[in-house]
């Protein structure tokens, strides 16, 4: 995994609540077997119309959006479906943060072990960012900072071990196969339940 | 020591390591793995010359990209094809058993499971689908995880989990006639939010949940996530081991008597306390069903659909307002009456025998209303194979609906099963997403009675009018 650095870019606003999954890239999309050419399929069906024609006025197809890396979405951002195609779409679009008020469970750990980062505000600065979304703002990881234009700065929560493995591109299989001995050692205190083999 | 709820000692017993400033190491007892969300993660092992390390305690099918007609024809998609080959592909390479589409076994991935006694009391079962938490009936910490975790649970047997927050879901006295276990779902999930389970796992307890069958159970904790909380569970009882006992891979002999004493340590100490708690009167519950575009905008069959004007927050409002826009729905107005031009009863939610014969209760000797196309789909091949045995296909042809083969079909429409553009349908599904059940459709989210019995009316009806 590559390093997670600091960063600027505008806000491209997204202002719906729960927004899930089959949104952000429709079911029929999962049929393929590769992590690849998912960034065009990102918000398919509110994207293009029915000819598949890209829809001028959807922010996505903003020349604004497409140099964009930062989108700010409403409460509860990828509900639903645990498909990490989700935030491989996002990423492959461009996005490397989404900004929210709060994200699904299985939507934010997916993010984070790809790199794009899930970043929590509270709700009066949420508001503020989408009455005036035109800005770019700085995203510190390491200082877990947001900078707005005017200089305020809002601070956002991030646990410690995702951001130490961002920050540094530390691979969570990696640091998981090299508890080797505790997983031997309590697979031979715990017999298996069941035997799929057999 | 200190009382614990069950969740709490699932957890427990599953730490492999902890290190300090790091998630738990969590070792996971049963994958279960389709092929929607594996491609990935099989791909991952190769590049890194990695093996599964535990394929004993691994199970494949296939389900969500698999045609629900007869299983000679061949599949007509190709992009399906590959995916479903691939995955029968992956599991010979990697020594993984794979119930594929020949299989006497195959089925929705969250029906096996239980069906097959794989499921068991106190198990962490993980599945590349966030619908996951249905093996929670069991009492089993059950939850959904995403592709990176599915390849580190092929490689390694476990994950890297934070813990969660307790949540209890108290369901006491009994429901009437008519209310089923997908209406208690439906009114939580109404009541809290798609967001109110966010970072917690439920506890189902109380009178009307220990008064639930497993099937019913299964209903319950399947649509955990859909209130936001990765996994839902319901502690462990005779009901549960009567369902387990004499499954194929359930224990058998000495370890059977020795895995029941240690699946009675499992329920709720008393005096265990949760993050959070709500309490639901069941005999207070009608039948429910979805207007809008996520589970949580539900409401009691005789409600009226609610009104934007009425809500306060901004966003929360517009979110309403375009949901009833992309429902073409009115504001105020009962949804009873509404005209239904599909009905599927299928899904990991309701796809089960008992479901089916719900259905088939209200089916018998009545016609579906004419130009109502009504699917049903068994959950797996046994669940079929029983509800040919008992000629519930029969009923379900007899009334002019569609018999089918075992798969996901149209809760995900990724198969070719699927609503067009403008079609309502009432689904015993879980998710009414936009274009969920295929591009521009609209779901209304019920029980399968009530499914069925807006199947032979034609509109959305309340089924108490039609019980016997």
């Amino acid at each position: 995994m590559t390093k997670f650095t600091a960063f600027e870019s505008r806000l491209v606003p997204f202002p719906i609540d729960n927004l899930d999954t089959d949104q952000i890239i429709p079911a029929r999309f999962l049929k393929t077997i590769s992590k690849e050419g998912l960034g065009d399929q990102l918000f398919y069906d509110w994207r293009y119309d029915a000819e598949g024609k890209p829809k001028p006025d959807f922010i996505l197809n903003t020349p604004e959006a497409k140099t964009a890396k930062i989108l700010l979405a409403g409460d509860n951002f990828g509900c639903g479906s645990s498909r990490e195609h989700a935030p491989w779409a996002l990423l492959q679009y461009g996005f490397r943060a989404v900004i929210s008020t709060s994200f699904a469970d299985i939507f934010r750990g997916n993010s984070l072990k790809n790199s794009l980062l899930p970043i929590v505000v509270p709700r009066d600065v949420h508001a503020e960012l989408f009455k005036n979304p035109n800005i770019t703002v700085k995203v510190d990881l390491a200082a877990q900072m947001l900078t707005l234009p005017d200089g305020k700065t809002v601070e956002f929560p991030v646990d410690g071990f995702s951001k130490h493995c961002l920050l540094e591109g530390i691979d969570e299989l990696g640091y998981i196969l090299q508890q080797e001995p505790a997983i031997a050692s309590f697979e031979a205190a715990h017999p298996a339940p069941i035997n799929t083999t057999a | 020591m200190k009382p614990r709820t069950i969740i709490e000692k699932i957890w427990d017993n599953h730490i492999v390591a902890e290190r300090p400033n790091a998630p738990a190491l969590l070792y996971i007892d049963l994958h279960l793995v389709h092929e929607v969300t594996s491609p990935q993660a099989f791909d991952g092992l190769r590049a890194r010359g990695l093996k599964v390390r535990r394929p004993d305690l691994t199970i494949a099918t296939t389900d969500h990209s698999t045609p629900t007609t007869p299983r000679s024809f061949p599949i007509v998609d190709k992009v399906a094809a590959a995916q479903v080959a691939r995955l029968e592909a992956s599991c010979k390479e990697f020594g993984i058993r794979c119930f594929g589409l020949s299989s006497e076994q195959q089925g929705i991935v969250h029906v096996i499971g239980p069906e097959q006694g794989l499921t068991q009391p106190g198990m962490t079962v993980v599945c590349g689908d966030s619908h996951t938490a249905t093996h929670g009936a069991f009492g089993a910490l059950a939850f959904g995880i995403g592709t990176t975790e599915v390849e580190h649970v092929l490689a390694t047997q476990c994950l890297l989990q934070n813990r969660s927050k307790t949540y209890e879901v108290r369901v006491d006295s009994a429901l009437k006639p008519g209310i089923t276990a997908k209406d208690i779902i439906l009114s939580l999930i109404s009541r809290i939010g798609i967001g109110g389970g966010t970072g917690c796992v439920f506890e189902y307890s109380g009178s009307a949940i220990r008064a639930l069958s497993m099937e019913e159970r299964m209903t319950v904790c399947n649509m955990s996530i859909e209130a936001g909380a990765r996994a839902g569970l319901v502690a462990p009882d005779d009901t549960t081991y009567q369902y387990v006992c004499g499954r194929p891979y359930a224990p058998k002999g000495a370890a059977w008597d020795a895995a029941v004493a240690r699946w009675r340590q499992l329920p709720t100490d008393d005096g265990a306390q949760f993050d959070q708690s709500i309490k639901i009167d069941a005999a207070a519950l009608e039948p429910m069903i979805t207007f809008g575009t996520n589970p949580g905008m539900g409401i009691p069959i005789t409600a009226m659909v609610p009104n934007p004007t009425d809500i306060t927050d901004p966003l929360e409002r517009d979110s309403l307002a375009k949901a009833l826009r992309y429902m073409d729905l009115a504001p105020g107005k009962p949804l009873l009456g509404h005209p239904v031009d599909v009905v599927f009863i299928g899904s990991c939610t309701n796809s089960r025998i008992s479901d089916l014969r719900n259905a088939a209760k209200i089916l018998k000797g009545r016609k579906v209303h004419a130009g109502v196309r009504v699917m049903v789909v068994p959950g797996s091949q046994q669940v079929k194979a029983q509800a040919q045995a008992e000629g519930l296909d029969q009923i379900f042809r007899d009334a002019g609906a569609d018999w089918r083969e075992a798969g996901c079909s149209m809760c995900i429409a990724m198969n070719g099963d699927q609503l067009q553009p403008g079609e309502y349908s009432v689904s015993t599904s879980n998710r009414n997403f936009e274009g969920r059940q295929g591009k521009g459709g609209r779901t209304f989210l019920a029980s399968p009675l009530t499914a069925a019995a807006s199947a032979i009316t034609g509109v959305v009806t309340d089924v108490r009018t039609l019980l016997p």
